[in-house]
């Protein structure tokens, strides 16, 4: 045993605040933040700005539980992967009982406080997406099937939905909606990176659809799933969720995201080293572009409508 | 009796415990502006049953 071992105040290598905050994932934890907002604010019902804003604060705690209980559950091959191997648990700052303690408790001091803030439906759906999350995906299908994303993708879409019963106290057609949009975004979207980050995967031993099916059959994944998606994102205007702006935003981005993943569909990996990936990487930015303006669009939408509710009221 | 000179260990998690500190400030003052939010819109307010008891009587 050395010394440092048997000295409690040793220096090297201490959690900071920082360290325990990073274990919510703050930058995943930014789209949770705004999906569930969006889902809040496109309600048909009026939110006191308080429940409100406490409401965004406990979905994105639960979402950042659910990270810091991925983390200790991942940190085996968080700690093989270049992009991941700087997390807090496989650099050594925190330990992984640590995590699991702080992702337990928030996970549970979240669900709680949703429902007393704002209603039970919407703490059962945030319980459920941090379930969905952790044991689902994480525990069971990331390491098991190389369609972990698609189906994982679903933990990710459920902030709309949870936003909007905090709201509502209940699901509809456009919550619905707003998660398809979301989940079908997800694939090409995760798909896109692990083409680019190739080795990462491969060396932890992820079923990611590129180790095991190939990276021609994920490029091609990566179109299909982009058209599915442009189908339900144009589809979506015409729904009540939709309306004239958001047409035109869907019709452009969707034009832009399949031409994207086209150009991914018709080059081969001679042709992607060659360029370091650039059509992947700009298809992936461009992807986060993607949500967050349809978003945009469908907030919009909702306010107009209301703004036209209350003109027509006066 | 005079003041424990500050062990290093405090200056060392000086970031960490003032961060704790502010979360738990800040949950106190979510906590306390819900509770006033509801409150004041009448989430919480008891039935009355004394006209119940006037027309049961």
């Amino acid at each position: 045993m050395s010394d440092a071992s048997l000295d409690p105040t040793r220096l090297d290598g201490e959690a900071q605040f920082g360290d325990y905050f990073a274990l919510l994932k703050p930058r995943v934890m930014t789209l949770v933040v705004f999906t569930a907002l969006v889902g809040l604010l496109a309600a048909p019902v009026d939110v006191h700005p308080f429940v409100a804003f406490c409401a965004i604060l406990f979905i994105a705690v639960g979402g950042g539980a659910s990270g810091a209980l991925n983390m200790w559950w991942d940190a085996d091959i968080d700690a093989v992967m270049r992009r991941t191997a700087k997390r807090p648990i496989p650099s050594g700052r925190v330990t992984g009982d640590e995590a699991l303690a702080i992702g337990l408790a928030l996970s549970g001091f979240s669900v709680v406080f949703l429902g007393l803030a704002t209603n039970w439906v919407a703490a059962a759906l945030l319980a459920f997406t941090i379930f969905f999350y952790v044991v689902i995906y994480t525990m069971w299908l990331k390491r098991w099937t190389p369609q972990n994303i698609v189906i994982g993708g679903a933990a990710g879409a459920f902030p709309p939905m949870i936003g909007w019963a905090a709201a509502t106290g209940g699901i509809s057609v456009e919550s619905v909606l707003m998660f398809s949009l979301t989940f079908l975004w997800t694939p090409p979207h995760f798909w896109a990176l692990a083409l680019f980050m190739r080795k990462d995967y491969d060396n932890a031993g992820v079923p990611m659809l590129t180790v095991t099916h190939g990276r021609r059959s994920t490029r091609t994944h990566i179109f299909v799933y982009t058209l599915i998606l442009a189908a339900l994102a144009i589809a979506t205007a015409f729904t009540s969720a939709g309306g004239p702006l958001y047409l035109c935003v869907a019709i452009v981005l969707n034009a832009m995201f399949v031409k994207g993943a086209w150009h991914i569909w018709a080059r081969d990996e001679i042709m992607a080293e060659t360029d370091n990936y650039a059509v992947e990487k700009s298809f992936f930015k461009l992807s986060l572009l993607y949500l967050f303006l349809h978003f945009g669009a469908l907030l919009f939408e909702a306010t107009v409508d209301r703004a036209g509710i209350l003109w027509g009221a006066l | 009796m005079a003041l424990r000179p500050t062990h290093e260990i405090h200056a060392r998690r000086y970031g960490r415990n003032l961060g704790l500190g502010l979360v738990l400030a800040g949950l106190i003052v979510v906590v306390f502006g819900l509770t006033v939010v509801k409150v004041t819109r009448g989430d919480y307010q008891m039935q009355d049953t004394t006209t119940t008891t006037e027309e049961q009587g």
